[in-house]
């Protein structure tokens, strides 16, 4: 290669060339599409004609985050058993999608959620509302991306700054989107589902095979009530032929028994600093009588959080109307679940061998610490096999770019749909031809784009997993409330509607956003010195570690909110439900088979934006 | 309520006829939804109220860590299978009983 050696000291050839493989492969792709993408149609929901498989592969590439394939085995290496509540809940949430929601949001037939809370509604002014949801959760959805970018990339090049990564992914990504559209996406995040699934299970199963399997591995480590002896007998009858060796543990790292048992680290956090404040001899007292039942409320508040709110991502909402019809969109909501359970399985298993044979991960910060286990692991056998462990890294790392960049492209399409398709398009000039929409779209395109590479830049002392975690619980309290009652219960108004999802998701929003800013004032770095004046923040918390948790979680309380909201104020103003409410009932759940949708549509030509 | 399509008097605008298209499939989701709730905010519960049985080993891993980390995503797939066989059929017979 005729680069500069000096910038590429330190980099491992194998692992260079993989991930300069998976991210040519994405743009030639991206830009082989672009020439078949023609119509505004395709560029917005790829001519509404995308097969079951290839929809779900697309789906299931777009949701496996930089959060999944880096951030979940980060989570379970520093925290543990709770942190598994991560994967389970972003793989269960579809069911939640498919029992309520998938069937009868596509057959009502819509570009984008917006539409919907239009079509719904007859309401131009609740798609405004609408569409701020889009952009809230989108953003704080980009965020982990653009970390796991940049933690990927100060990997490969060491020494490289973490927000050169940030820039350069978030550029690359953008012209990729604005030159393809949704059409060219599709194909491009079906085949990165496969990269995905190929580069997290390959190198899982080899490093199993060399240090000793997952249940093994588990096995290394005392439940509460085990004694060493009870654990090594555990570990024996567990891998007779492989012995599982241990690192010792450095200090930052939890206890073997806080670390395996539920209510560990990650939900007893709040009580833990708040204990830390008290005077030693009150410690134990306090802790004994609040560590667990706050855990507790963490614990359930996280569920909600995630199971609600992956029924309310916009970016994956947009795909199902990718669909053909209602029926593809059920089927292709159970393949997604098939396809995405598989791939979680793994990602734990990085973080459980991680724990045992690299603690030294715990004592790092920022694009240094557990964030990069999964990228980090497979050099482990390098000693031993030599150049395998950097193909296998090198394999790790092509998956954590086609993860990255597939839902950062995701998101950048739905939150670009929504200014070109919805600001644009229907407010700004409803009148504009396809040629001019599209350019919209480009335009729009790069002014996300620039958005999100600089807010990415100041989010390196935060975890993946968490991010992607607060994406959820506004999602949770905006989205799903409003498509879960609209699709259900026919007395609801628009002002009932933009009532809860505006005051359900503004809280969560709030919420998530000062937990931010009290973790950045923590910092070390330079970022603590930029948020240094929201340290009291984490003072006041100390004392009232409910609150806290609260603030850390707001499902718990959001999602109830936004609900009966929505009820209260829908029956309050009950004489202002959409006059043809029955007929919109109909076509949302009325089998295609009956051709009611037709019908709707002659009747509504100016109606509900199709 | 008068309604700004024409041609309301058949089956298929019937309100009887939307009430028990809804009500068949709400129940049919709200069924599967109930069985999948028991156990996600089941497990939490047993977490807490029984810690020593779900720490017991089975084959290295913690009877908890099994159940979440491996168990729970087939379970999931079980129900969704169900379900989505059966909101076929649903549907099925819906436009079968009004063919009729």
């Amino acid at each position: 290669m005729n680069l500069p050696l000096a910038f590429f000291g330190g980099v491992d050839p194998w692992i260079f060339t993989f991930s300069f493989i998976t991210v040519a492969v994405t743009l030639w792709m991206g830009f082989r599409s672009a020439k078949t993408s023609k119509t505004a149609s395709d560029f917005f929901v790829a001519g509404r004609s995308v097969s079951v498989g290839w929809n779900a592969s697309a789906i299931s590439g777009e949701y496996l985050s930089a959060a999944s394939f880096m951030g979940v085995a980060g989570m379970v290496m520093s925290s543990g058993y709770d942190a598994l509540w991560y994967p389970v809940c972003y793989a269960c949430g579809y069911l939640f999608l498919l029992l309520f929601i998938a069937g009868p949001l596509r057959r009502f037939g819509a570009y984008t959620i917006p539409d919907f809370a239009e079509g719904r509604f007859d309401s131009p002014m609740f798609r405004k509302i609408a569409v701020c949801f889009v952009l809230f959760i989108g953003f704080f959805y980009t965020m982990p991306q653009m970390k796991g970018a940049g933690v990927t990339l100060a990997y490969i090049f060491p020494g490289l700054p973490y927000w050169v990564g940030v820039v350069l992914v978030g550029a690359v990504i953008t012209l990729n989107v604005a030159l393809g559209g949704m059409k060219g996406i599709t194909l491009v995040q079906a085949v990165q589902y496969w990269i995905k699934l190929f580069a997290i299970t390959v190198p899982v199963f080899v490093l199993m095979a060399v240090v000793g399997f997952y249940n093994g591995q588990i096995g290394a480590n005392l439940a509460p009530g085990e004694t060493a002896p009870t654990a090594a007998a555990a570990q024996a009858s567990a891998n007779s032929s492989a012995g599982i060796e241990r690192k010792p543990l450095v200090a930052k790292a939890p206890a073997d028994t806080a670390w395996i048992a539920p209510f560990g680290p990650l939900t007893t956090k709040a009580v833990n600093a708040a204990a830390a404040a008290l005077p030693p001899e009150q410690r134990a007292a306090f802790l004994d009588e609040h560590q667990k039942p706050y855990s507790l409320v963490y614990t359930y508040s996280l569920i909600i959080a995630l199971v609600c709110g992956t029924a309310g991502l916009p970016h994956i909402l947009v795909r199902f109307y990718t669909n053909p019809d209602g029926v593809a969109a059920k089927k292709t909501t159970m393949w997604v679940m098939i396809l995405i359970g598989v791939f979680y399985v793994f990602p734990p298993v990085f973080g459980v061998i991680g724990r045992n044979l690299m603690p030294e991960l715990y004592s790092g910060v920022g694009a240094k610490g557990t964030d990069k286990v999964v990228l980090e692991l497979p050099t482990l056998i390098s000693a031993k096999y030599g150049v395998v462990g950097s193909i296998l890294s090198g394999i790790t790392c092509a998956g954590a770019f086609a993860a990255f960049m597939s839902t950062f492209s995701g998101l950048l399409v739905s939150m670009t749909g929504a200014l070109a398709h919805d600001v644009y398009g229907r407010m700004l000039r409803p009148k504009s031809s396809s040629a001019e929409r599209m350019v919209a779209f480009k335009i729009s395109a790069i002014l996300i784009g620039g958005v999100a590479v600089t807010l990415g830049c100041f989010v390196e002392p935060l975890e993946i997993n968490f991010m992607v975690g607060q994406a959820f619980a506004i999602a949770a309290a905006s989205y799903f409330p409003l498509l879960f009652m609209s699709v259900w219960w026919r007395g609801m108004t628009m002002k009932g509607a933009a009532t809860g999802m505006l005051t359900g998701g503004l809280c969560a929003l709030g919420a998530a956003a000062l937990t931010n800013l009290g973790t950045l004032a923590l910092d070390k770095g330079p970022m603590g010195k930029i948020f240094a004046s929201f340290a009291p923040l984490n003072g006041y918390w100390a004392e009232h570690p409910l609150l806290r948790i609260l603030c850390e979680q707001p499902a718990i309380w959001s999602v109830p909110l936004a609900i009966t909201l929505m009820i209260v104020v829908s029956k309050a103003t009950s004489t202002q439900v959409p006059a043809d409410i029955r007929m919109k009932m109909l076509v949302l759940h009325a089998p295609e088979k009956l051709g009611l949708k037709q019908e709707y549509i002659q009747d509504h030509q100016a109606g509900a934006g199709h | 309520m008068s309604s700004p399509t024409p041609n309301h008097d058949d089956v298929v605008h019937s309100e009887p006829f939307l009430r028990s298209l809804m009500r068949r499939q709400l129940a049919l989701s709200i069924a599967c939804a109930a069985t999948f709730l028991v156990a996600l905010l089941g497990l939490p519960l047993l977490n807490y109220f029984a810690p020593a049985f779900m720490a017991t080993r089975v084959a290295g891993f913690t009877l908890s860590w099994l159940i979440l980390g491996v168990l729970f995503f087939p379970f999931v797939w079980i129900i969704s299978y169900i379900f989505i066989k059966r909101s076929l059929r649903l549907e099925e017979a819906e436009v079968q009983q009004l063919r009729r």
